[in-house]
Formats: C-alpha cells, structure tokens, sequence
C-alpha cells in the first residue's frame, strides 16, 4: 500500500489493514514519520522519537503475527507535551522545563502503551496549555495545515493542544492526545477540521499530566472522525488510584455507542450561546446542525443557562489561581532551568522570570493576586459560588435534555499575530467551551463545514456527566450529515 | 480596580517571578483590564451559593498504608542538576 494511502487512514481502517495483514506496523509507523519530516514546517511537533516508534511497530508486528493484537495495536499516535513520557524530553511548550526528562510516564499514556499503540512523539503546545492559539510556546508557534481561499498567511491551529490538533489534520499521526482545561482540545479540534473530545472531569486519570489548573484538567482525544476518538477514549479512560480526582467506574464500550440512532433524543439549544456579535455563519452551521439532528428523529428545544455570560470572567479567576499555586513547584532547585543568583530569592526570581513566557507569568500574577490575603474571598471564593451556579445551569437543563447542541468557538481559525495586544479579546475564544469545562461536562466538536473563507467550522455536543456514550451517539450523526470530507491546504505527501 | 507599579511589583515579588523594571507598567495595564473585566461578577447574586470546589460528587477514598512502590533512586536523581553520592546537591535553600 502506498505511505500516502496509509497515512490517509483513520485509526479503525489502520486497525482492520493491520488486523487483516494489508501492511504491516512498521510500514505504518514508517510513513508516518516521513509524512512528519514533510510536515516539519508545521512545528506541530517538539520532539520526534522515530527510534521509538520504529521498535515498538516491530513489538505490534510480532504481537499480530502471534495473534496476539490488543485494542490499538501498532497505531502511530502523537502525544502532546503536557503528558509525562518516561526518559522523554517533556516539555510543557516552556523554558522552565529544559531538559526535564520524567522519571515516571503518565496513567493515559500507560493506557495507551499497553493496549499497543505506538508514539511518534510530543505534540507543541501553548506554553503550560495556557492559550488558545499555540502562539505562547516557547518551542514557536504552530501553522494550521489549514489557509484562507486566495491569502496565504499562516494561521493558528487553535490552543492550547495546537500541535496535536495540526499533526492529525495535516495526516502526520492517526490520532493524538489533548488536555483541555477551558476548551483546548475542542477550539483547536474546530480549528484544524478534526474531532476532539474532552470527557468528563475525573473520566481520565490526571496523573503525570503537567498541571495547570486540577480542578478543570482533563485529558481527551483528537481524532478525524468520531469513531476515532470513540476507540482512543477507551483506552485512556479508567480508574487510577493514583489520582484522587479519577472516578472508580467502568469503561463502556464507546465504539459500539455510535449506532446513529438519535430519534427521540432531547437536544437542548441555549438562547444565552447566541452572543451578541456573533458571526452570521458561526449561527448558520449551528442551524445546519439542528436541522440535521431534527432530521435523524432528535427532539430540539430551547434551554436556558442564564450564567454562560459569567463563564469566562470565572474561569479567569479560577484557572489562575489554581495555576500560580501548581507552578510554584518550578524553583529551578532539583529540575529544569536553573539561572543561578547570589540570593536564593533571588535565584528563584531569576529562574522563574527567565524561564515562563509572558502569558504564564500573567497568569501567575492574576492568580497570586486573587489569592491574596484582602482579596481572596472577593475574587476567588466569588468565582468558585458563580461556578457552582453555572454548574446547577446545566444541572437543571439537563433534567429537560438528553444533550446540548453549542458552536465550538466564536469564529474560524484566524492569523499568527492576531488577537495578541489584548489579553481578553484572545480570552474571548473559549466562550462557548469554558462553561462545559467549568461544570466538568463532556464535551466534543465536530467538523460541520466551511466558513466563506473556507476554513473549517465545527460544532460541539455537550452531554450529562459520564454519559460520554451519548455525545459519541449524536455526534456520529452530525458527522455523518455534515459528510466533511474537505482538505487542508497542507497535507503530508510521504 | 486599577493596579498600579508598586502592586504589581509586590505581587511579582509574592510570586517570585521576576518582571524587569521597564515591563512593570504595561503589566500594569494589561492586569486592570483583565481585572476590570472579571469584576462584573459582582453582578451576579450568590448569597446563599456554596463555593464549588469539586464538580465530582465523590468523598476521597482511604487506601491501605502500604509500600506501592520505591528503590527509584537513579531515577528520580536523573533530573538532578547535581548529585552528591545518593542525594540531590542543590544551593543552600534552608538558611
């Protein structure tokens, strides 16, 4: 088979070709890693371990010569670099990390590992996943395999799991991991034209994932279709002893949820998602996607979360302050960068205003500042009771609905250096994503069309905690009724 | 609310990051804004509203006081940026 049809597979048709012999791990691992040397102008990834994926193709091959193939045996997946990887670079997209090889490998990419899928390496990100443009890496910036119709400037592929995002649309791995704390596995999902998925708070063990704020962090898959992202959940999901947020229930079957029978399924539109300023095909697809629901036999109504608007001015509340307490473990003392001082405090200053990025250190200080004694109970136990009405919003909503139906993000993808002189408008991005993540909600973005400026669009299905089987369900008829089969401008040729 | 250099200059220092002195000021700016556009949570009426700090009805489990794991010395000193025989050999962070 020819690297180019290999690399144009999802991860269920490479699972059957290497299933049923058509080519072997090693055929597949390989043209993805020459379809990722094509791709390197992407910068999706910061590291490569082709040695690594070569081995482990060879390990698949004998398991299925054998007979002896687990779940996702010899499939070529990218890892984003917030997942620790035992004695691989592992970065999070920042300086204060340099050199920082883990000791230890996190419980979703142990999952992954044992159930035979194969690393092709760590994905960029915005740096500590705080962004949603990948512009705030300290490994630069990520084009989006994506363009324009007639304009050539490169985009952003959303954030912060920018990185795995590009490399699955730009056909340079079957699948990758996210995390996403306020929307970043599903902007940057919509952004590039692929599937992303966040689960539900506690669904995915946290372990070894590098924290930016604990009680909004979940991992999830980026996939180009919902099946894919259905058969990578499996394995990432489960219990984890060793994170005291993991929630001890089984893992479903998500693969065989997708039986595309919605008919009766009560669907919720929220008025509040019609922002003022919304652009006029951001609404447009959003009808498209009702009416594709409604066609499949689906109940829509009208549903109100009177708090949405309240989400994002929350989150920047919370998420900060959470993040200035789980970065202040990085003192340059036992890992990482190290700018040596007279003083300890001293050197503790220099190393951490050397080594985070501009947008980090706005973060720290924004959350140093709401903790702050004077200024806690204004802001930061302010933030977490308007969570909580946010929170009860969904709760009572979903007495009424089986799901919501939201767009994914406010507009397309749009240019490098755009949004950048002002912190909020870049914000602004998440709006429709942060109050899922604020409520620990499942959530997942499908592709659903194009924009004027043929970019991709996407469109998100919001489910009742663990009920991830549902969202799977009716956004496997979105994307059947949608039918995306567009191309980026940027595809690997290996 | 309207932080000024000397605020910011304290809270970096509360954080020990340091911001030279010449960015203090446009930190300054960006800072307020932000704070200036979370305030109009004040709005929003939660008298009454318990703070959510877990979105996962679940009470930590207990476990049994039992040895996991251990004997990863040369790994967890893998990272280290100096060892001294067995330990980490770092500059004197206890006075």
């Amino acid at each position: 088979m020819a690297a180019a049809a290999l690399t144009g597979l999802g991860l269920a048709g490479a699972r059957d070709g290497l299933r049923a012999k058509r080519f072997s791990a090693r055929e597949l691992a390989q043209a993805h890693l020459a379809a990722m040397e094509t791709g390197r102008a992407l910068n999706a990834f910061i590291t490569e371990t082709p040695e690594r994926a070569l081995a482990a193709a060879d390990r698949s091959d004998a398991r299925i010569a054998r007979g002896e193939a687990r779940p996702l045996e010899g499939l070529p997946i990218a890892i984003k670099d917030l997942f620790c990887t035992k004695g691989v670079l592992t970065t999070a997209g920042s300086h204060i990390l340099e050199g920082f090889a883990p000791p230890y490998e996190s419980t979703v990419t142990a999952n992954l590992w044992r159930d035979g899928a194969v690393m092709l390496g760590k994905t960029n990100l915005d740096e500590f996943a705080m962004g949603s443009s990948n512009m705030t890496s300290a490994y630069g910036a990520v084009a989006n395999p994506w363009r324009r119709t007639g304009d050539n400037r490169p985009l952003v592929p959303g954030g912060s799991s920018g990185g795995s995002a590009a490399a699955v649309a730009a056909r340079l791995a079957l699948g990758a991991t996210g995390t996403d704390t306020g929307g970043s596995i599903r902007q940057p999902a919509a952004f590039c034209g692929i599937v992303g998925l966040k689960p539900t708070y506690g669904r995915c063990s946290r372990f070894g994932i590098v924290a930016f704020a604990s009680s909004l962090d979940q991992a999830g898959p980026l996939a180009r279709s919902v099946r894919d992202c259905a058969l990578l959940l499996r394995s990432m999901a489960g219990f984890d002893p060793r994170d005291s947020t993991s929630v001890e229930r089984p893992v479903p079957d998500y693969e065989a949820a997708l039986t595309g029978g919605i008919r009766g399924l009560k669907v919720g539109i929220p008025r509040e998602y019609r922002v003022e300023g919304m652009a006029a095909e951001i609404e447009e697809i959003w009808g498209r996607g009702v009416a594709w629901l409604k066609a499949a036999g689906a109940e829509i109504r009208e549903i109100a979360l009177p708090h949405t608007r309240y989400a994002l001015p929350t989150y920047y509340i919370i998420a900060p302050a959470e993040a200035s307490s789980n970065l202040a473990r990085y003192d340059g003392v036992r890992y990482g960068l190290r700018v040596p001082a007279e003083s300890l405090e001293e050197m503790y200053e220099r190393t951490r205003g050397a080594g985070f990025g501009k947008e980090v250190r706005r973060r720290i200080l924004i959350g140093t500042y709401v903790l702050s004694a004077g200024y806690y109970d204004a802001y930061y136990l302010k933030a977490q009771r308007v969570r909580a009405l946010i929170a009860r919003d969904f709760a009572e909503a979903f007495r009424e609905v089986d799901a919501v139906l939201a767009p994914t993000a406010p507009s397309a993808a749009f240019a490098q250096g755009e949004k950048m002189d002002d912190p909020v408008q870049m914000y602004l991005n998440d709006v429709f994503t942060v109050p899922t993540s604020l409520a620990g909600l499942p959530g997942i973005s499908v592709p659903a069309g194009l924009s004027a400026e043929g970019l991709p669009l996407g469109l998100q299905v919001i489910g009742r905690p663990f009920d991830e089987e549902t969202v799977l369900r009716a956004a496997g008829v979105l994307e059947a009724a949608a039918g995306f089969d567009h191309r980026p401008s940027f595809l690997a040729s290996s | 609310m309207s932080l000024d250099k000397a605020t910011v200059r304290s809270i970096a220092a509360l954080a020990r990051v340091h911001v030279p002195e010449e960015e203090l000021e446009h930190l300054a700016g960006e800072l307020s804004r932000i704070l200036g556009w979370i305030e109009q949570l004040n709005e929003v009426a939660t008298a009454g509203v318990e703070p959510m700090t877990s979105v996962v009805e679940m009470r930590l489990r207990m476990r049994a006081d039992e040895v996991t794991d251990g004997g990863l010395q040369e790994e967890v000193l893998a990272d280290a940026p100096e060892r001294a025989g067995p330990f980490f050999a770092v500059p004197k962070v206890v006075e």
